[in-house]
């Protein structure tokens, strides 16, 4: 399956992490959210200026800036 | 209450800890009322709130820890929140705990419970739970969590009450928190191996050994050297620590083994989700946003003005009354009058707008229209190094950067807090306005039209934002180095507001803000009266009384203060009179006309005074005869009071809020080099212009 950037997503979508940067710093607290490989989540509202965005995983809803989310690689199931 | 901090009976503590909307403060509130103590933990900015609470006879000190995802990866500020789960003189950790976001909100339990500490859990937002239709098992999670757990519906008192309860009975006979995940997993590779070389060992005896080291594992080594990488994988996997996926395989399987779907959630979607679909629309959302923040801007106007004007009358009648109570010494006369009763009056004013703010502050936090305003802004504040959560400090700082400096405390994440802070007292406050109606009434107006009059009223307003940008940039860029770590924002279901949460935030800035003017700015206005009374002039018998007061004003310290610097801001077009009006307006910038008023020989309390200020102002010469003012010169100066510090409770806010001496020195430093520049740069061009 091919994978998109976390940013390209589109309101609504499903996905699922496939690949994540290295654990470190701002990454490691990323983690810690829950966003590690393997993650499904969807994304439930786009912010009127373009970000940030706002996904449910895990049975919580987390707002991410795109540019934080530089490096994680997702793959679109829905 | 000093009788039960300074008890003779060792004081118990109690932490309460867990992640940031978890629903901790309401609890803290709810367990405490209004009887909270705010301190700073020393060397930071960040706050520690606590509070006394008997129970059947026995006190106890609750701190309500600042909100944490995570022990570690930790910013400056969470590592004060981890030094207090660290901290021995805990005798009780209280994780509170969203039950409606067990999977994430048990994450941090994973790590604190392998601390081996006393520990109970408080579980919040049942209702959510059951409004989605959901059944939580809090039996089985108890079991799961090997600690006690109360649950807490909504705000009802039973709920807390049980609660309260059950943390005195724990401090009592604490449970100590075991690990919940079992790592000994890591030792069974090395334990088939032992077993298929003919050594018994069971798990807990190779644990033990383990943790002696290597040297307990010697003589088999010597014989089989193939042992060693299976003994290091044990080794690590039992010592290192625990990376986040193998923390969330547990508590995603907890959280499917206590949660289940018993009937079909209240409605299909949300009553949030609906209202989100509007207030989050990027046209009705971004109008309503500009709606709430225009109605929160003019009330923190119009709300307090009635208040500001009766405690300026109040003030004023005290004043009044004092100063006939002690006719008989002057100088006492003056130094309360001026000094103590005049300063403390020309702080206290702010604090109608504090209250009037913090009351939409904690209104809009409570219902969680705060973050969706985070979320509208945070791409136009983003980019800069701030976050969506600023919008509101500065936008208040237009109205007066006290309340603004103190609101920056919706920002969890300090470092653009302290940028937002340092910024704040940029944005054009109401207290300009005198001077600029003064200036732009006597030069602008009356040459060039009403057009140009509204026009440099606004690009005065204008100058310090569009300041704070590239000055926003570069302090987070060059000075709050460090790792930044990405900014995670919630947006909570809405909810109606708690009006027990609102008090008591209003209550306690209110409470903060008085005490800082108690001291620090009470000192200060002290001083600066003393400076403008002594020396004393004796004024020869018959001398008009502005032209004493004048005179007086001259050959003061302030004054010859003033006339010393005079050369400083003489590039600037600006004589003593005008350097010492800047500087007697130190405590409250709308001083400085009245200063100007006695520097001009005007009486300060003349009911035209603008109007006879405008014509003395104009009239005012250079001893070498060229007028003073010029529009050039008034420009400069309204530049130089657009972008100055000039405003001691301004930086003693700073002082307090930031927890240190230097961040209002760095701010007073950097405003005062742009506010003369700026006016120097005004001065610069009016000679392009061929002024001068």
């Amino acid at each position: 399956m091919t994978t998109v950037n976390f940013g390209d997503l589109k309101k609504g979508m499903t996905a699922r992490i496939a690949q994540t940067p290295e654990p470190k710093d701002e990454v490691l607290r990323l983690h810690e959210m829950g966003l590690i490989p393997g993650t499904e989540f969807r994304v439930i509202k786009i912010a009127p200026l373009g970000d940030p965005i706002e996904i449910d995983l895990r049975g919580y809803r987390l707002c991410l800036r795109k540019q934080e989310m530089t490096g994680f690689e997702v793959e679109v199931i829905g | 209450m000093k009788s039960k901090s300074s008890a003779k009976v060792p004081q118990k503590r109690v932490a309460l800890v867990g992640n940031p909307n978890a629903g901790k403060t309401t609890l803290f509130n709810s367990l405490t009322g209004s009887r909270q103590k705010i301190a700073n933990y020393p060397g930071v900015t960040v706050e520690q709130v606590s509070a006394f609470i008997e129970f059947e006879g026995v006190w106890a000190e609750f701190v309500d820890v600042p909100g944490l995802y995570s022990l570690d990866a930790v910013s400056e500020d969470e590592a004060v929140a981890v030094s207090v789960i660290h901290d021995k003189s805990f005798d009780l950790i209280v994780c509170v705990i969203d039950g409606s976001n067990l999977e994430r909100n048990l994450f941090i339990y994973t790590q604190i419970c392998a601390l081996k500490k006393p520990i109970m859990v408080a579980l919040t937002m049942v209702d959510r739970v059951e409004d989605k239709g959901e059944k939580l098992d809090v039996e089985k999670l108890e079991k799961l969590l090997k600690c006690k757990i109360v649950p807490i519906v909504g705000h009802k008192e039973k709920g807390i009450a049980a609660l309260k309860k059950a943390i005195f009975q724990e401090l009592a006979h604490p449970t100590i928190s075991e690990p919940v995940i079992d790592r000994s997993d890591a030792v069974l590779p090395l334990k088939d191996r032992l077993n298929r070389m003919g050594f018994d060992l069971s798990v807990e005896e190779l644990k033990a050994k383990i943790k002696e080291g290597e040297p307990a594992f010697e003589h088999y080594f010597d014989q089989f050297p193939e042992l060693h990488p299976d003994y290091i994988l044990a080794k690590e996997g039992l010592e290192r620590h625990l990376d986040p996926s193998a923390r969330y395989a547990w508590t995603s399987k907890v959280q499917k083994e206590v949660i289940s779907q018993v009937k079909k959630p209240k409605r299909a979607v949300s009553t949030t989700d609906k209202l989100d679909l509007l207030l989050t629309h990027r046209v009705f959302g971004l109008a309503i946003f500009v709606a709430v923040m225009y109605f929160v801007f003019l009330s923190i106007y119009t709300f307090s003005t009635p208040a500001m004007d009766l405690i300026e009358r109040g003030f004023a009648l005290l004043g009044d009354a004092s100063g006939k109570l002690l006719e008989g010494s002057p100088i006492l006369k003056s130094l309360v009058v001026d000094g103590i009763i005049g300063g403390i009056g020309s702080v206290l004013v702010f604090l109608p707008q504090i209250l009037v703010l913090f009351f939409f502050i904690a209104l809009l936090e409570g219902t969680g229209y705060l973050a969706r305003a985070a979320f509208l802004m945070d791409r136009l504040l983003g980019w800069c190094g701030l976050n969506g959560r600023a919008f509101i400090p500065l936008l208040s700082s237009f109205a007066c950067a006290i309340p603004g400096i103190m609101a920056a405390r919706v920002m969890p994440d300090q470092k653009s807090r302290l940028a937002t802070i340092l910024v704040a007292p940029l944005m054009s406050c109401s207290a300009r306005l005198p001077v600029y109606m003064l200036l732009i009434g006597a030069f602008i107006e009356p040459q060039f039209g009403p057009f140009w009059a509204g026009f440099t009223l606004f690009a005065m307003h204008f100058l310090g934002f569009a300041l704070a940008i590239p000055v926003v940039y570069f302090i987070n860029k060059k000075i709050l180095k460090g790792k930044r770590l990405p900014f995670l924002l919630e947006l909570p279901p809405y909810q109606l507001p708690k009006w027990k949460d609102i008090f008591i935030a209003m209550y306690t800035r209110g409470k903060v803000f008085v005490m800082t003017a108690g001291t620090t700015i009470l000192f200060m206005s002290i001083l600066i009266w003393a400076a403008g009374y002594f020396p004393r002039y004796q004024p020869p018998t018959g001398m008009r009384q502005e032209l004493a007061a004048e005179k007086q004003l001259e050959q003061s310290v302030l004054g010859r203060f003033g006339k010393g610097i005079e050369p400083v801001f003489r590039p600037l077009g600006f004589d003593w009179r005008i350097s010492t009006a800047i500087l007697s307006a130190f405590p409250a910038r709308e001083v400085v006309v009245p200063s100007m008023g006695i520097l001009f020989s005007l009486s300060k309390d003349d009911d035209k005074l603008d109007e006879k200020l405008t014509e003395k102002l104009h009239d005012a010469k250079w001893p070498d005869g060229k007028p003073l003012l010029t529009p050039w010169t008034a420009v400069g100066l309204m530049v130089f009071f657009a972008l100055c510090a000039q405003c001691m409770s301004t930086l003693a806010t700073v002082k307090r809020e930031t927890n240190s001496r230097k961040w209002p020195w760095v701010m007073f430093i950097y405003m005062t080099v742009f506010a003369y520049l700026g006016a120097l740069i005004v001065r610069g061009i009016s000679f392009l212009f061929g002024a001068g």
